[in-house]
Protein backbone atom coordinates (compact mmCIF):
# COMPACT_ATOMS: atom_id res chain seq x y z
CA UNK A 1 0.00 0.00 0.00
CA UNK A 2 1.55 2.97 -0.90
CA UNK A 3 1.42 6.31 1.55
CA UNK A 4 0.36 9.50 0.52
CA UNK A 5 3.63 10.72 1.01
CA UNK A 6 4.78 8.67 -2.43
CA UNK A 7 2.31 8.96 -4.64
CA UNK A 8 1.67 11.74 -7.23
CA UNK A 9 -1.83 13.57 -6.02
CA UNK A 10 -4.31 13.67 -9.01
CA UNK A 11 -5.21 16.79 -10.10
CA UNK A 12 -8.76 16.78 -8.88
CA UNK A 13 -7.20 16.81 -5.16
CA UNK A 14 -4.55 19.37 -5.81
CA UNK A 15 -6.51 21.71 -7.82
CA UNK A 16 -8.99 22.19 -4.96
CA UNK A 17 -6.99 22.40 -2.33
CA UNK A 18 -4.96 24.87 -3.87
CA UNK A 19 -7.88 26.75 -4.27
CA UNK A 20 -9.30 26.50 -0.81
CA UNK A 21 -6.28 28.57 0.16
CA UNK A 22 -8.31 31.80 -1.12
CA UNK A 23 -11.23 31.70 1.61
CA UNK A 24 -8.80 29.66 4.07
CA UNK A 25 -6.97 33.11 4.25
CA UNK A 26 -9.55 35.26 3.73
CA UNK A 27 -11.23 33.85 7.12
CA UNK A 28 -8.59 34.15 9.02
CA UNK A 29 -7.84 37.40 8.08
CA UNK A 30 -9.16 39.20 5.50
CA UNK A 31 -5.85 38.37 3.84
CA UNK A 32 -5.98 38.01 0.14
CA UNK A 33 -3.73 34.97 -1.26
CA UNK A 34 -0.92 36.60 -3.21
CA UNK A 35 2.78 35.14 -3.21
CA UNK A 36 4.61 37.68 -5.41
CA UNK A 37 3.79 40.55 -3.11
CA UNK A 38 6.17 39.01 -0.64
CA UNK A 39 9.06 40.06 -3.22
CA UNK A 40 8.07 43.84 -2.43
CA UNK A 41 7.97 43.24 1.16
CA UNK A 42 11.69 41.64 1.20
CA UNK A 43 13.02 44.58 -1.21
CA UNK A 44 11.28 47.06 1.31
CA UNK A 45 12.68 45.25 4.25
CA UNK A 46 16.01 44.63 2.94
CA UNK A 47 16.61 47.53 1.15
CA UNK A 48 14.03 50.87 1.38
CA UNK A 49 16.29 53.46 0.15
CA UNK A 50 14.42 56.45 -1.64
CA UNK A 51 12.05 54.22 -3.53
CA UNK A 52 8.63 55.32 -2.99
CA UNK A 53 7.26 51.74 -3.88
CA UNK A 54 9.03 50.33 -1.26
CA UNK A 55 8.21 52.87 1.13
CA UNK A 56 5.41 51.91 3.01
CA UNK A 57 4.77 49.60 6.63
CA UNK A 58 5.81 46.40 4.86
CA UNK A 59 5.43 44.27 8.82
CA UNK A 60 1.80 45.86 8.83
CA UNK A 61 1.19 44.63 5.09
CA UNK A 62 2.84 41.97 4.99
CA UNK A 63 4.51 39.89 7.59
CA UNK A 64 1.52 37.87 6.93
CA UNK A 65 2.22 36.72 3.90
CA UNK A 66 6.57 36.11 4.63
CA UNK A 67 5.12 34.18 7.49
CA UNK A 68 2.83 31.91 4.83
CA UNK A 69 6.04 32.08 2.58
CA UNK A 70 8.47 31.00 5.12
CA UNK A 71 6.10 28.19 5.67
CA UNK A 72 6.13 27.24 1.64
CA UNK A 73 9.94 26.57 2.35
CA UNK A 74 8.87 24.21 5.52
CA UNK A 75 6.03 22.71 3.55
CA UNK A 76 8.32 22.03 0.59
CA UNK A 77 11.30 20.03 2.75
CA UNK A 78 8.77 18.34 4.57
CA UNK A 79 6.73 17.17 1.51
CA UNK A 80 10.27 16.17 0.12
CA UNK A 81 10.83 14.26 2.99
CA UNK A 82 7.33 12.22 3.08
CA UNK A 83 7.84 8.90 1.43
CA UNK A 84 9.74 8.01 -1.13
CA UNK A 85 11.25 10.04 -3.91
CA UNK A 86 10.31 9.09 -7.49
CA UNK A 87 11.18 10.84 -11.31
CA UNK A 88 8.24 12.95 -12.01
CA UNK A 89 5.89 11.09 -14.94
CA UNK A 90 5.68 13.31 -17.84
CA UNK A 91 3.91 12.41 -20.97
CA UNK A 92 5.92 10.45 -23.39
CA UNK A 93 5.77 13.55 -25.84
CA UNK A 94 7.27 16.10 -23.55
CA UNK A 95 10.03 13.47 -22.73
CA UNK A 96 10.81 13.06 -26.78
CA UNK A 97 10.21 16.85 -26.94
CA UNK A 98 12.97 17.54 -23.84
CA UNK A 99 15.56 14.88 -24.86
CA UNK A 100 15.33 16.37 -28.63
CA UNK A 101 16.44 19.71 -27.04
CA UNK A 102 19.09 17.68 -25.24
CA UNK A 103 17.84 17.03 -21.62
CA UNK A 104 19.63 13.61 -20.27
CA UNK A 105 18.45 13.32 -17.02
CA UNK A 106 15.45 13.00 -16.40
CA UNK A 107 15.43 12.01 -12.30
CA UNK A 108 14.56 15.37 -9.76
CA UNK A 109 12.31 17.94 -10.25
CA UNK A 110 13.89 19.70 -12.17
CA UNK A 111 16.90 18.88 -15.08
CA UNK A 112 20.33 19.07 -13.15
CA UNK A 113 21.55 19.32 -16.49
CA UNK A 114 19.94 23.33 -15.78
CA UNK A 115 19.54 23.56 -12.13
CA UNK A 116 22.36 23.28 -10.70
CA UNK A 117 25.44 25.24 -8.99
CA UNK A 118 27.39 23.79 -11.79
CA UNK A 119 25.34 24.84 -14.73
CA UNK A 120 24.74 28.30 -13.55
CA UNK A 121 27.28 29.88 -14.99
CA UNK A 122 26.64 28.08 -18.65
CA UNK A 123 24.07 29.93 -20.82
CA UNK A 124 21.45 27.07 -20.17
CA UNK A 125 22.14 27.23 -16.69
CA UNK A 126 22.08 30.85 -16.74
CA UNK A 127 19.48 31.49 -18.46
CA UNK A 128 16.76 29.92 -16.64
CA UNK A 129 17.79 30.67 -13.22
CA UNK A 130 19.52 34.52 -13.04
CA UNK A 131 17.77 36.04 -16.24
CA UNK A 132 14.54 34.34 -16.06
CA UNK A 133 14.36 35.01 -12.27
CA UNK A 134 15.04 38.68 -13.25
CA UNK A 135 11.81 38.32 -15.44
CA UNK A 136 9.45 37.13 -13.06
CA UNK A 137 10.27 39.21 -10.37
CA UNK A 138 9.99 42.35 -12.57
CA UNK A 139 7.00 40.80 -14.68
CA UNK A 140 4.97 39.74 -11.26
CA UNK A 141 5.95 43.62 -10.15
CA UNK A 142 4.49 45.16 -13.41
CA UNK A 143 1.63 43.53 -13.58
CA UNK A 144 0.42 43.05 -9.92
CA UNK A 145 0.55 39.60 -9.37
CA UNK A 146 1.62 35.94 -10.02
CA UNK A 147 -0.07 32.66 -10.75
CA UNK A 148 -1.77 32.80 -7.32
CA UNK A 149 -2.20 36.46 -6.92
CA UNK A 150 -3.93 37.09 -10.60
CA UNK A 151 -4.27 33.26 -12.04
CA UNK A 152 -6.41 32.30 -8.73
CA UNK A 153 -7.54 34.79 -6.33
CA UNK A 154 -8.26 37.26 -9.18
CA UNK A 155 -9.82 35.30 -11.49
CA UNK A 156 -11.66 33.48 -8.97
CA UNK A 157 -13.37 37.11 -8.22
CA UNK A 158 -14.22 37.89 -12.24
CA UNK A 159 -11.69 40.10 -12.06
CA UNK A 160 -11.13 41.89 -15.66
CA UNK A 161 -7.38 42.71 -15.09
CA UNK A 162 -6.00 39.57 -13.63
CA UNK A 163 -7.89 37.75 -16.69
CA UNK A 164 -5.47 40.35 -19.41
CA UNK A 165 -2.19 39.39 -16.74
CA UNK A 166 -3.15 35.30 -17.16
CA UNK A 167 -3.30 35.86 -21.24
CA UNK A 168 0.10 37.63 -20.77
CA UNK A 169 1.20 34.48 -18.51
CA UNK A 170 0.36 32.19 -21.19
CA UNK A 171 1.76 34.13 -24.06
CA UNK A 172 4.83 34.76 -22.35
CA UNK A 173 5.17 30.98 -21.28
CA UNK A 174 4.06 29.83 -25.11
CA UNK A 175 6.63 31.97 -26.39
CA UNK A 176 9.51 30.94 -24.33
CA UNK A 177 9.00 27.07 -24.29
CA UNK A 178 8.72 26.93 -28.44
CA UNK A 179 10.89 30.08 -29.23
CA UNK A 180 13.44 31.04 -26.72
CA UNK A 181 14.19 27.73 -24.97
CA UNK A 182 15.04 25.53 -28.49
CA UNK A 183 18.18 28.87 -28.71
CA UNK A 184 19.69 27.88 -25.37
CA UNK A 185 20.00 23.89 -26.17
CA UNK B 1 16.73 46.93 15.68
CA UNK B 2 14.03 46.49 19.00
CA UNK B 3 11.08 46.48 16.50
CA UNK B 4 12.20 43.61 14.65
CA UNK B 5 11.96 41.74 17.61
CA UNK B 6 7.95 43.16 18.29
CA UNK B 7 5.81 40.61 16.60
CA UNK B 8 2.45 42.27 17.09
CA UNK B 9 2.21 44.32 14.40
CA UNK B 10 -0.57 47.27 13.17
CA UNK B 11 -2.07 46.08 10.23
CA UNK B 12 -5.42 49.32 9.74
CA UNK B 13 -5.35 49.99 13.54
CA UNK B 14 -5.48 45.90 13.87
CA UNK B 15 -2.62 44.28 15.60
CA UNK B 16 -1.56 40.54 14.23
CA UNK B 17 -1.01 38.32 16.70
CA UNK B 18 0.63 35.05 17.34
CA UNK B 19 -2.38 32.58 17.06
CA UNK B 20 -3.13 34.54 13.42
CA UNK B 21 0.54 34.27 12.63
CA UNK B 22 0.84 30.31 13.39
CA UNK B 23 -2.09 29.89 11.31
CA UNK B 24 -0.41 32.13 8.34
CA UNK B 25 2.79 29.50 9.19
CA UNK B 26 0.52 26.39 9.50
CA UNK B 27 -1.50 27.40 5.68
CA UNK B 28 2.05 27.71 4.09
CA UNK B 29 3.71 24.86 5.22
CA UNK B 30 0.60 22.82 3.65
CA UNK B 31 0.57 24.85 0.76
CA UNK B 32 4.64 23.93 0.45
CA UNK B 33 3.28 20.54 0.85
CA UNK B 34 0.41 20.68 -1.78
CA UNK B 35 2.94 22.39 -4.36
CA UNK B 36 5.22 19.59 -4.10
CA UNK B 37 2.99 16.35 -4.21
CA UNK B 38 1.00 17.65 -6.84
CA UNK B 39 4.37 18.29 -9.03
CA UNK B 40 3.51 21.95 -9.98
CA UNK B 41 7.17 23.33 -8.96
CA UNK B 42 8.14 20.75 -11.42
CA UNK B 43 10.24 22.24 -14.48
CA UNK B 44 8.98 19.27 -16.23
CA UNK B 45 5.14 19.74 -15.30
CA UNK B 46 5.55 23.21 -16.41
CA UNK B 47 6.98 22.49 -19.80
CA UNK B 48 4.30 19.37 -20.36
CA UNK B 49 1.50 22.32 -19.41
CA UNK B 50 2.85 24.68 -22.02
CA UNK B 51 3.58 21.98 -24.58
CA UNK B 52 -0.52 20.84 -24.24
CA UNK B 53 0.73 17.42 -23.73
CA UNK B 54 -0.87 17.00 -20.26
CA UNK B 55 -4.15 18.01 -19.03
CA UNK B 56 -2.77 18.13 -15.61
CA UNK B 57 -1.68 21.33 -14.96
CA UNK B 58 -4.64 22.84 -16.64
CA UNK B 59 -6.99 20.51 -14.44
CA UNK B 60 -5.15 21.62 -11.39
CA UNK B 61 -5.64 25.60 -12.25
CA UNK B 62 -9.06 25.50 -13.67
CA UNK B 63 -10.10 23.15 -10.17
CA UNK B 64 -7.83 25.49 -7.93
CA UNK B 65 -9.96 28.73 -9.63
CA UNK B 66 -13.67 27.04 -9.66
CA UNK B 67 -12.81 25.91 -6.21
CA UNK B 68 -12.43 29.47 -5.18
CA UNK B 69 -14.43 31.27 -6.89
CA UNK B 70 -17.48 29.18 -5.56
CA UNK B 71 -16.07 29.87 -1.70
CA UNK B 72 -15.54 34.01 -2.73
CA UNK B 73 -19.19 33.99 -3.95
CA UNK B 74 -20.03 31.93 -0.88
CA UNK B 75 -18.05 34.36 1.73
CA UNK B 76 -19.44 37.63 0.09
CA UNK B 77 -23.23 36.08 -0.39
CA UNK B 78 -23.13 35.37 3.45
CA UNK B 79 -21.50 38.15 4.05
CA UNK B 80 -18.78 36.82 6.19
CA UNK B 81 -16.40 38.46 8.96
CA UNK B 82 -12.87 37.14 9.23
CA UNK B 83 -11.55 35.59 12.41
CA UNK B 84 -9.65 38.92 12.81
CA UNK B 85 -13.40 40.55 13.10
CA UNK B 86 -13.60 42.50 9.71
CA UNK B 87 -16.03 41.88 6.59
CA UNK B 88 -14.03 40.05 4.47
CA UNK B 89 -14.11 42.17 1.41
CA UNK B 90 -11.88 41.46 -1.96
CA UNK B 91 -9.90 45.19 -3.34
CA UNK B 92 -10.89 46.02 -6.83
CA UNK B 93 -7.77 45.74 -9.30
CA UNK B 94 -7.72 49.11 -11.09
CA UNK B 95 -7.76 48.77 -14.84
CA UNK B 96 -6.18 51.91 -16.31
CA UNK B 97 -4.85 51.51 -19.95
CA UNK B 98 -4.45 47.64 -19.41
CA UNK B 99 -0.82 47.69 -20.45
CA UNK B 100 0.36 47.23 -16.94
CA UNK B 101 -1.23 43.33 -16.94
CA UNK B 102 -0.86 42.97 -20.71
CA UNK B 103 3.00 43.58 -21.03
CA UNK B 104 4.21 42.81 -17.71
CA UNK B 105 2.06 39.56 -17.20
CA UNK B 106 3.84 38.47 -20.98
CA UNK B 107 7.27 39.25 -18.98
CA UNK B 108 6.41 37.39 -16.11
CA UNK B 109 5.14 34.38 -18.74
CA UNK B 110 8.57 34.17 -20.21
CA UNK B 111 10.22 33.61 -16.55
CA UNK B 112 7.83 31.40 -15.46
CA UNK B 113 8.14 28.63 -18.36
CA UNK B 114 12.10 29.34 -18.64
CA UNK B 115 12.27 28.40 -14.78
CA UNK B 116 9.77 26.53 -14.65
CA UNK B 117 8.46 27.85 -11.51
CA UNK B 118 6.53 31.16 -10.24
CA UNK B 119 7.13 32.63 -6.67
CA UNK B 120 5.43 29.94 -4.76
CA UNK B 121 7.05 26.85 -6.14
CA UNK B 122 10.61 28.73 -6.35
CA UNK B 123 10.55 28.88 -2.58
CA UNK B 124 9.16 25.11 -2.30
CA UNK B 125 11.96 24.63 -4.52
CA UNK B 126 14.58 25.51 -2.18
CA UNK B 127 12.68 23.42 0.33
CA UNK B 128 12.94 20.38 -1.90
CA UNK B 129 16.58 21.41 -2.02
CA UNK B 130 17.43 22.56 -5.48
CA UNK B 131 18.92 25.17 -3.59
CA UNK B 132 20.23 27.15 -7.03
CA UNK B 133 16.50 28.55 -7.09
CA UNK B 134 18.31 30.54 -4.38
CA UNK B 135 19.88 32.49 -6.76
CA UNK B 136 16.91 32.48 -8.92
CA UNK B 137 14.97 34.49 -5.60
CA UNK B 138 17.75 36.91 -5.86
CA UNK B 139 17.02 37.58 -9.81
CA UNK B 140 13.60 38.23 -8.80
CA UNK B 141 14.39 39.94 -6.02
CA UNK B 142 16.59 42.54 -8.20
CA UNK B 143 13.39 42.38 -10.57
CA UNK B 144 10.92 43.62 -8.46
CA UNK B 145 13.55 46.39 -7.19
CA UNK B 146 14.28 47.32 -10.74
CA UNK B 147 10.43 47.57 -11.15
CA UNK B 148 10.51 49.95 -7.57
CA UNK B 149 12.95 52.22 -9.61
CA UNK B 150 11.64 52.70 -13.22
CA UNK B 151 8.07 51.70 -12.68
CA UNK B 152 6.67 54.91 -12.85
CA UNK B 153 8.16 55.78 -16.06
CA UNK B 154 6.34 52.74 -17.20
CA UNK B 155 3.22 52.69 -18.99
CA UNK B 156 0.54 51.24 -16.78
Amino acid sequence: METWGSILWPWYLAGPLIGLFVPALLIVGNKLFGVSSNLRHMCSALVPGRLEYFRYDWKGDGLWNLVFLGGVIIGGFLAFHWGSPHDIAISAQTKVALTKLGIRDFSGVAPHEVFSWQALLTLRGFVPVVLSGFLVGFGTAYSGGCTSGHAISGLADFQLPSLIAVLGFFAGGLAATHFILPLLF
Amino acid sequence: MATTLNIETQSNGKAIRMPALLAYLLLGIAFGIVLTKSEVISWFRIQEMFRFQSFRMYGIIGSAIATAAISVALIKWLRLKSVSGEIITIPRKQLGSGIRYAVGGTIFGLGWALTGACPGPLFALVGNGVSVMIVAIFSALFGTWVYGLLGRRLPH
